[in-house]
């Protein structure tokens, strides 16, 4: 029993513990953290199989920002609990048990079919897994790479035009319609005539 | 005794299963079924990640890199529909959202 396998006992608990604490957890934050937790720990299991890339990548994409995300949301929701949890019990015994046996199902079929492979296929000595997939996905997968920055473009949008707010009750300015605004707009000039006094006083008084 | 393939499958058909199962006993919560879909998404990433580095075949990790591009924009949004159920109902109860009476 090597070290790695160890390794990877260790990790999977963890990560099957992490993940059923988040479908039991009694307050959401507590569901969320268990999540960030079984994230990390499949990160781990995929840096120890040589998928370097991709486990750091679910570090930083994942735990750094869709989780964080999630902790957000759930810090500003004020989620009441109990009325939801309410008959979580009754259906306990049930679903635990159809889940363990689904688990064997899969487990049965997937030993019998995959267990027979062997070692993993080895790299060459000099094997960089960033470089060769970032050759891959800017070669073969450059249209699959620009449709997915579509779609990231396309959820800001959607997210940020969902959660906006115009409220009609407020007074604001409108900084274009200031900025376009010209003198006469805001000056009426009025030409007035210029008006002389009437000379009623006696003449050695205007003459100086 | 070393790490087959086969451990890395049935590892990720716990998870899914875990993933299902919350559907089942979370079905009230909408925040706890959308970190469901998340655990059942990260199955499927070990699935792919463990057959690409099993057969030498880098193919496998470049789908994983589209599945969490996927999941991020789907979170963001579910979130922010999650908010916007929450502003207008004050609550996030999967049953109480019967107002288009289907």
């Amino acid at each position: 029993m090597t070290f790695t396998t160890v390794l990877f006992y260790l990790l999977a608990i963890v990560l099957v513990v992490a993940a059923f604490r988040v479908i039991t957890a009694a307050s959401p934050i507590t569901a969320v953290l268990h999540l960030i937790l079984a994230f990390f720990s499949a990160s781990m299991l995929w840096i120890l199989i040589g998928a370097e890339f991709l486990g750091l990548l679910l570090v930083l994409v994942y735990v750094g920002a869709v989780m964080v995300l999630f902790l957000f949301v759930v810090m500003m929701l004020d989620v009441k609990m109990e009325n939801l949890r309410r008959g979580m019990k009754a259906y306990l015994p049930l679903g635990l048990g159809i889940g363990i046996i689904m688990v064997l199902e899969m487990a049965f079929v997937l030993a019998s079919s995959w267990g027979d492979v062997g070692a993993p296929v080895g790299q060459p000595v000099n094997y960089n897994n960033t470089r060769s997939l970032g050759e891959l996905m800017y070669t073969d997968y450059v249209f699959a790479v620009e449709v997915g920055a579509v779609i990231l473009l396309v959820g800001m949008v959607a997210a940020i035009a969902l959660t906006l707010r115009r409220r009609r009750d407020v007074k604001y300015n409108n900084p274009s319609q200031q900025v376009r605004v010209r003198a006469k707009d805001r000056v009426r000039l009025v030409n007035l005539p210029s008006q002389t006094e009437t000379v009623t006083t006696e003449s050695g008084s205007e003459s100086k | 005794m070393t790490i087959t393939l086969a451990h890395y499958l049935i590892l990720s058909a716990i998870l899914f299963c875990i993933g299902v199962f919350g559907f089942f006993i979370n079905r009230r919560n909408l925040l706890i079924l959308l970190m469901s879909i998340e655990l059942i998404l990260l199955s499927a990433n070990i699935n792919f990640v463990a057959f690409s580095t099993w057969f030498g075949e880098a193919s496998g990790q470049v789908f994983v890199f589209f599945i969490l591009t996927v999941a991020a924009a789907e979170a963001a949004i579910g979130l922010a529909i999650l908010v916007l159920l929450f502003r207008n109902l004050s609550t996030i109860n999967v049953e109480e959202l019967d107002h288009l009476n289907g």
